[in-house]
């Protein structure tokens, strides 16, 4: 079949093409349905590519026919399949939540305007995800960039624009530092070819340009994966835009940044070159135990729900990179693993947060006074993917910290044991913060909570079904997040 | 590293130190401005600096463009510029992005100074109360 061929292109090509449809469409519900079936065929699309890796291995797809170190390169592997079904995955539960959601809080003439940045912004997430081609993430990760910075600045608080500013600031900054890198990289290889970039480097190992590459792309993708020194845009970012945004993005992009990262450090620079030469190992960590352990302290402090979850959305981010810093195959399957499990987890509580927010109008502490009561599903929801967020058995978070914990055992360190479980207890305090506020406070007079559509609630539980399946069932998290380990502590390819 | 034959050190690479320091004042506007305008500003050299980054390198002084022919034996890399092409258009993209943001934030707030609008957001009429 020649069309079966072609999905790595068509992975990307159909949600770039639904874009533009959308804007000549410009009716919301005509645009609303294209990108429906377009996320829904992109994740079609990322699941028979993920089926065939599964089946046959690694394998790659020549843009235009031209052969790989020349032309650009699709290649698409265990991580990079996984990555693609989540980004796929997220979106078609979003999207359908989305029209209800948006219909509160952005004005009627840009519905339309709403489902074409997001279209573009899943297709520069998708890209990233597939390409083998350095200059290629790049070009990806600002489309995905300036489409979220408009999406940001749809939200109805005119904070919201400072936010997307600030993002666009912070943003750009970052994706100028990778694109030194890959500079850099380039005049030293001359090749912009993962593969090739990752054999030719070995001569050059060592030298000052690829160290300083190493630094810029470092530096560069920790803005965008939100590391923590580097956070600063995200809780603004996160707490003004609308509720479908925030679920996206927070569910997506850090994600794909650290798919970079991953995808730079073990299959380009080589895993001997950035934890051998450099004490990367040692910096990863601080700066991972700083995030999970500051920012989850600061979102303990936070009166508004969707900015105490930005918050742990930084925290969590901490306890990605620690993983990476284990330097081993563990950590790395804990790492990968959590990339999904805390996607989905902070996918679905920003959901429930965007049900919140057009039932009662908004998500300050003292707005859900007796939420418990009044929304008895979506508390328990939201206080699910709290359970989550702390890493209580039975929850696909508990499943990450598991690993971690088991990597963090093999490598003889057990006091990292206590500090992950030390930063589940502050979870635990921000979570709580939330059950006092919903469950032991007296419902406000003068709130009546406004029915809620079907086309909200039906997504959103989905996804907290995917929260509690993967917490049981490790078979489609952790057994690619191993495989995908595997292949990167292999060397570069 | 291809600077004329003949010249020390620090004139052979005197792209590369034009290049950083371009990249180092455009960051620091960046950082050092209140003014929204003159950060874009910042961020728009900060930006085109990485251009010469690219180009300088993949230029020989006499090359041309990769022609087959035998009058031409020396060429310059075509490669940097095609990027270059790219990351051009990505930069007047996120210009005009940040610009029509900038218009929006001075139709909400009425200024453009960062500042004043943290200001007002810190004031008595913050929004938190909503």
């Amino acid at each position: 079949m020649s069309l079966a061929n072609h999905l790595p292109a068509l992975q990307v090509v159909l949600p770039l093409l639904a874009a533009p449809l959308t804007v000549l469409l410009r009716r919301p519900g005509l645009a609303f349905v294209v990108a429906v079936a377009a996320s829904w065929c992109a994740l079609a699309i990322a699941l028979m590519l993920a089926l065939q890796v599964h089946d046959g291995g690694a394998f790659s797809y020549a843009i235009g026919n031209w052969q790989a170190p020349l032309g650009i390169e699709y290649r698409v592997d265990e991580l990079s399949s996984l990555m693609l079904v989540l980004v796929a995955g997220t979106a078609s539960v979003v999207l359908p939540f989305a029209r209800g959601s948006i219909e509160r809080e952005i004005p009627p003439q840009q519905h339309y305007l709403f489902y074409t940045m997001f279209l573009l912004c899943m297709t520069g997430l998708l890209g990233i995800s597939i390409t083998g081609d350095a200059f290629n993430i790049f070009v990806f990760l600002e489309i995905s960039s300036l489409s979220t910075y408009v999406l940001i600045a749809l939200g109805r608080d005119r904070r919201a624009l400072l936010a997307a500013y600030q993002y666009l600031i912070m943003g750009t900054i970052g994706a100028t530092f990778i694109v030194i890198a890959i500079g850099l990289l380039y005049l030293m290889t001359g090749t912009l070819n993962l593969a090739d970039l990752g054999r030719r480097i070995g001569s050059a190992s060592g030298t000052r340009p690829v160290l300083a590459a190493l630094a810029f792309l470092t530096v560069g993708v920790s803005l965008k994966a939100a590391l923590f020194p580097l956070h600063q845009w995200l809780p603004n970012a996160y707490a003004y835009a609308p509720s479908a945004v925030s679920a996206f993005v927070a569910a997506t992009a850090t994600k794909v940044a650290v798919y970079v990262l991953l995808r730079f450090y073990f299959s380009v620079f080589g895993e001997a070159q950035v934890f051998g030469r450099l004490p990367m190992e040692e910096m990863m960590l601080l700066l991972a135990l700083a995030g999970m352990f500051a920012a989850s302290t600061i979102a303990i402090f936070q009166t508004d729900l969707k900015r105490l979850f930005a918050y742990s959305s930084v925290g969590q981010v901490g306890y990605i990179i620690l993983g990476l810093s284990y330097d081993s195959v563990t950590g790395l399957t804990a790492s990968i693993a959590h990339l999904v499990n805390h996607g989905v987890t902070k996918g679905a509580a920003f959901m429930l947060l965007g049900i919140v927010v057009a039932s009662i109008g908004g998500t300050t502490l003292a707005r859900v006074h007796g939420l418990g009561r009044l929304m008895p599903w979506t508390s328990a929801g939201i206080v699910l993917a709290g359970l989550s967020l702390i890493g209580v058995p039975g929850t696909a978070g508990f499943v990450t910290k598991w690993y971690l914990v088991l990597a963090a055992l093999e490598k003889g360190q057990w006091w990292l044991v206590f500090l992950i479980v030390a930063s589940s207890l502050l979870s635990l305090m921000y979570v709580w913060r939330f059950v006092e506020a919903a469950y032991f406070r007296e419902p406000r007079k003068d709130i009546v909570p406004a029915p809620v559509p079907a086309s909200m609630w039906i997504p959103t539980a989905v996804l907290l079904a995917a929260v509690v399946i993967f917490g049981l069932d490790t078979t489609y998290t952790v057994d690619p997040a191993v495989r995908a380990a595997e292949m990167l502590m292999g060397g570069p390819r | 590293m291809n600077g004329p034959p003949g010249l020390p050190g620090i004139f052979g690479h005197f792209s590369y130190f034009v290049t950083i320091f371009l990249l180092v004042a455009g960051l620091f506007i960046v950082i050092a401005r209140g003014n929204l305008i003159k950060k874009l500003v910042g961020l728009g050299i900060f930006q085109t600096s990485v251009y010469l980054l690219y180009i300088a390198p993949g230029k020989l002084i006499g090359g041309t463009a990769p022609i087959l022919s035998d009058a031409f034996k020396v060429y310059s890399n075509p490669i940097p510029h095609v990027l270059i092409l790219t990351a051009i258009v990505v930069g007047v993209a996120t210009l005009a992005l940040g610009l029509a943001l900038v218009v929006r934030i001075r139709e909400a707030y009425g200024t453009i100074e960062e500042d004043e609008i943290l200001l007002q957001e810190s004031g008595p009429a913050g929004a938190d109360a909503r």
